[in-house]
Order: C-alpha cells, then structure tokens, then sequence
C-alpha cells in the first residue's frame, strides 16, 4: 500500500534563525500509529504544523494523500484533522456549534448525525449544548478532538494529548486513540511521555534538534535498543557476591542488594551472549539457591537518552 | 472556491452579532440616538439651517458614517483577532480555505453588521427629524461600500495587533479625530479658509461628504472625488489583504 503521507527533506528555519527541521524524511503508511518522541524543542510541533499548513516549510516537500501539502494545500488539508498541544476553544461558543463551524471551515455540508456519532464516541453527546467555559480541561480536549474528527479526516495529527493531563484521563485519551485507529484513521502523535509512545505505537520516530534520529517499529525498537534487567532473588542473603560469580562475568557486573537477597543484572538483548547462562552457572556452582528471577524490560526513556547521546 | 467555509464564517460572526443583540445593535444606536438628542434636538433648534437644511438633519449622515466607520473597524478588527486570542487561529489556518475566503466571510460579516445598524439609526433619526434621501441608491452605494472598505480596514488590523491596546490603537487615535474632523457636525464650507484647506487633506471629509450629497444633494467636495477617496480606500485594503495573502504576515511563521 502506497503511503498516505510521504515527507521528503522537509526543514524549517524561522525568520529569528532557529533551525527547527532540518532535513527529515519519512514515510506514514494509511491506518498505522506513529509516535514523534522527542524533548521540548526537537521540532516535533513545527513537523505537524507545517504538514497541517500552520507554518511554512523553508525546504523539501511533502504529500499528504499524494497531494502537495503546499501546491494542492485544499486536497491535502481536507484529509487532515489536528488537535492542537494548547486547550484552544472559543469560550462561549457551545459544543455542538463549534463542530458545526469545523465541520463547516472544511468545506463539508451540514451532517449533524455524524456529529453526533463523534460526539458519543468521545462521551460529549450530553454535553452538546454546554457551553465550552462551562467544561473541564479533559472535555475541552475531547472537544478539540470532535472538531478535528468533525470532516471526517483520514488522518488525525494530535500534538501531545496527553500533555498536562492526570493517569485516569490520559488512559482515557489512549482508549479514545486506539478506538480511531480501529476505524481506520491514520494517527501521528507527538509525545514525550514515553510509554505513551511505547503503549499506543505501531512506529517510534524520535526527533533531537530538528533532526528525525531513528524511525523503528515500536517492538523492535525496544528489542534493538532495549537492555533488560535480570533480578534474582535469593533463597538465603549474602553478605558478598561469591568471588567465582564475580570472576565469571565480563561487561556488565551483577550487583547485590544491601538486604543481600537480590542480585540484579543489566544485559544487553543485543549481545551475541547475555551472559545469564554464566550468572546462573556461577551460582548453581557457588551452591547459591535461587528462590525466584524476573526480567524487566529497560523504559523508552533509558533507550532515548541512549540514542540523543549517541547521535550528540 | 470553499463557499462553504464562507457561509460558515459569515454566519458565526452574525450568530455572535444576533446572540449579543445589546453590545451589538442596541449600544451603538443608543449613543448615536443621544447625538440626536443633544445636537439636533436641544441645541440644533438655536442652530440656523445649513444651506436650507435643518441642521438636526444635517448631522444624521455624518452621524451614520461615524457610526459606520467605528462599528466596521471594531467588528472585524474584533473578529479575526479573538481567534488569535484564543488560540483558535489554527483552525483557520489548517482547514482547506484560502486567505480571500477567511476575508470574504469575516468581512462580508463585518460590513453587513455596520449596514444593519446604519438602517436601524437612520430608522431612529426619523422619529426625531425628518430627513428624505435625495438619491437613495447612492446613499445605499456609499453606506455599503464604506462599510465593506473600513472592515477591511479593520481586519487588517486585527490582523496587525499583537494585544487589546493594539487593537483599540487606531480606532481611537486615528479614526475617531478624523471623524469629528471631517465634518460630521458641519459642513467644510463654514470653516474659516485655511482650516477648510485642511480639512480638505481628511480622507473621512470625502466620505461624510459623498454620503451628505445622497441625502441632500449637497456637497463639501464633487461627488466623484468622494467616490475617489471610496476607491482609494478599497483599494489600499484590498492590496494590503492580497500582500498578507502572499506571504502570510503575522498568520504563518
């Protein structure tokens, strides 16, 4: 399947100088969840804002369903929603109106029945004629949504929706996310929770300065970049680990905790050898019971400050 | 061409116009009403006529483009700049419309208000004086072409503003001295010469003035040069609105 949205080279350098994008490529096949992981100011924001036409691209070009996002802006932009990182709303207006009016800017004729099924599906139909200051901040972002799913996009870009959001709403957002993928709309989010990005992606792109450092599949990601933790737990405690483990073990050592029942060990799932055969060897010899193991797989965030430190 | 995003547009502003029908209709209307009352009715009555017209009816035309001015800058000087206040712009700028459309819809929508409250003044003024148009379909032409050039005007300023000072900057420090200054309450001609010479230089002279000649057939300056100045206006607005249109100044980093 052709992708739905191809970018190629795109930068952006603003009027002040700041190199915001320099250079990225990729592409977004139809109906997958992409993460953009980055930190603040990586150019996460400024990648969505010029594909939605919010900002000008100083270089390279992009389609968006094969249109050029700027020649063809029209048919590029109709296929797009975007819900914005800021909680921007009218205050005054009320909920079914303004996705009336999004509805509307999209050039769509009025269709109330499918406001209405967006409206249920974000659990806002009760709200539809509150008045938007009168919403929590969790409504108000499930507002921003409706207006952005209001034309019907193929494709819904959501600048960090879950920034500032409490655990209950951001698991929330996340069921509401893989409820869209399953109708088949195609997400780009940006993010720099990182087991957001773990949680809800088919692909991980990380952004550092503008620059795209990596795009993987989200499980090979973490299988390639992923250390794992190896912790044991010791039927009796130990004052030292025994000098023959110890002896065994090139690369990462095990550390023993200062309770002396357990033993943690980091390893590489990358290594031809991890080196857990030879621990537990070790200690099979030493005569050291072992009560019980666990692996634990390392965070997306120990993998992304690997990945900034090794791209400088 | 995205008509529908025009309609849509256009109507949410009236909506905002009709939901607020005190700020919008009423308050105009009732500070202009107060002029009436003050000039026309209370002094107008020591004052002579102004070559043959009453001058409570004399002042009802340069009363309406006052109105027409400030209502048409302030509308769509409000318009567009609450969504950049908000932090709504990026609907506008993500949906699939060009600049002309955000134009069409928030200015139609400005110009249409500022001709809805001209009527409802000239209605009011009726129950004070009376005041027949001489050339009805110029006066229209000139309230309809006014309306739309300074909303023009004021979307362009709303556009420019950065914050609410900014905003009320030129309506308040501009158009409101031109406007007194540019014969609302008198006609050019009763000046003394050097200041007529002046108030000649008043671009809002030529539109008070135009305007005046529909209703009484009387004029500071010739009728084409208040259509002139009409023209100049539009014209400014609509290079201004085409040079944004190109490089998106102050709408698209």
């Amino acid at each position: 399947m052709s992708p739905i949205i191809e970018v190629q080279d795109l930068s952006k350098t603003y009027a002040s100088g700041t190199v915001a994008l320099s250079g990225v490529t990729l592409d977004i096949a139809e109906g997958e969840i992409l993460a953009l992981l980055g930190p603040n100011g990586a150019g996460k924001t400024t990648f969505i804002s010029i594909l939605c036409g919010l900002v000008t691209p100083s270089g390279g070009r992009a389609l968006v369903g094969g249109h050029d996002i700027v020649r063809d802006y029209r048919a590029a932009r109709a296929l797009i929603g975007l819900v914005p990182q800021e909680i921007a709303v009218e205050p005054f207006e009320r909920v079914m109106n303004t996705l009336r009016f999004s509805r509307g800017l999209f050039g769509k004729r009025p269709d109330d029945a499918h406001l209405e099924q967006v409206l249920r599906s974000l659990a806002l139909w009760d709200k539809r004629d509150a008045r938007l200051n009168e919403l929590s901040g969790g409504m108000k972002r499930r507002v921003l949504i409706g207006k952005a799913l209001s034309h019907g996009p193929r494709i819904l870009f959501l600048d960090e929706p879950t920034a500032g959001v409490d655990v209950n709403l951001r698991r929330e957002m996340w069921a509401v996310v893989r409820d869209l993928r399953a109708s088949g709309v195609t997400i780009i989010l940006t993010t720099h929770y990182l087991e957001e990005a773990e949680e809800m992606a088919d692909r991980i792109g990380i952004i550092d300065k503008g620059r795209l450092l990596l795009l993987k599949e989200t499980a090979k990601l973490m299988h390639e970049f992923g250390r794992k933790r190896l912790t044991l737990e010791l039927a009796e405690p130990l004052a030292a680990l025994p000098a023959g483990v110890a002896e065994t073990m090139t690369g990462h050592m095990p550390t023993l905790s200062p309770d002396g029942l357990h033993v943690s060990f980091d390893y590489d799932t990358r290594a031809d050898r991890s080196g857990i055969a030879r621990l537990l060897a070790g200690f099979a010899a030493a005569g050291i019971a072992v009560r019980d193991l666990e692996t634990e797989q390392s965070s997306l965030e120990e993998v992304f400050l690997h990945l900034v430190e090794q791209g400088g | 061409m995205n008509w529908q995003a025009v309609a849509t547009i256009f109507n949410h502003e009236m909506a905002r116009f009709w939901r607020t029908p005190w700020e919008s209709l009423a308050s105009p209307v009732v500070s202009t009403v107060l002029y009436f009352v003050v000039f026309g009715a209370a002094i107008g009555a020591r004052i002579q006529d102004v070559e043959g017209v009453s001058y409570g009816a004399f002042i009802v035309p340069g009363l309406i483009m006052l109105t027409v001015l400030q209502q048409s800058l302030s509308n769509a000087s409000f318009g567009i700049f609450f969504p950049k206040f908000v932090g709504t712009m990026y609907e506008l700028l993500s949906a699939p419309v060009s600049f002309l459309e955000v134009v069409m819809g928030y200015v139609g929508a400005a110009a249409l208000k500022s001709v809805i409250i001209a009527v409802v003044i000239y209605l009011t003024a009726l129950f004070f004086v009376d005041i027949p148009i001489v050339h009805p379909f110029w006066a229209l032409g000139f309230l309809v072409l006014t309306a739309f050039g300074f909303s023009l005007m004021g979307f362009l300023m709303g556009i420019w503003a950065k914050d609410w000072q900014q905003l009320q900057f030129i309506p308040l420090m501009v158009i409101t001295p031109l406007v007194f200054l540019g014969g609302a309450f008198y006609s050019a001609s009763m000046l003394p010469p050097f200041w007529e010479a002046v108030a000649h230089l008043n671009p809002v002279l030529y539109l008070v003035s135009g305007f005046r000649w529909a209703f009484f057939g009387l004029a500071d300056v010739p009728v084409a040069a208040s259509l002139a100045a009409l023209a100049v206006f539009l014209g400014l607005g609509l290079a201004a609105v085409w040079a944004i249109f190109r490089t998106g100044w102050r709408l698209r980093p």
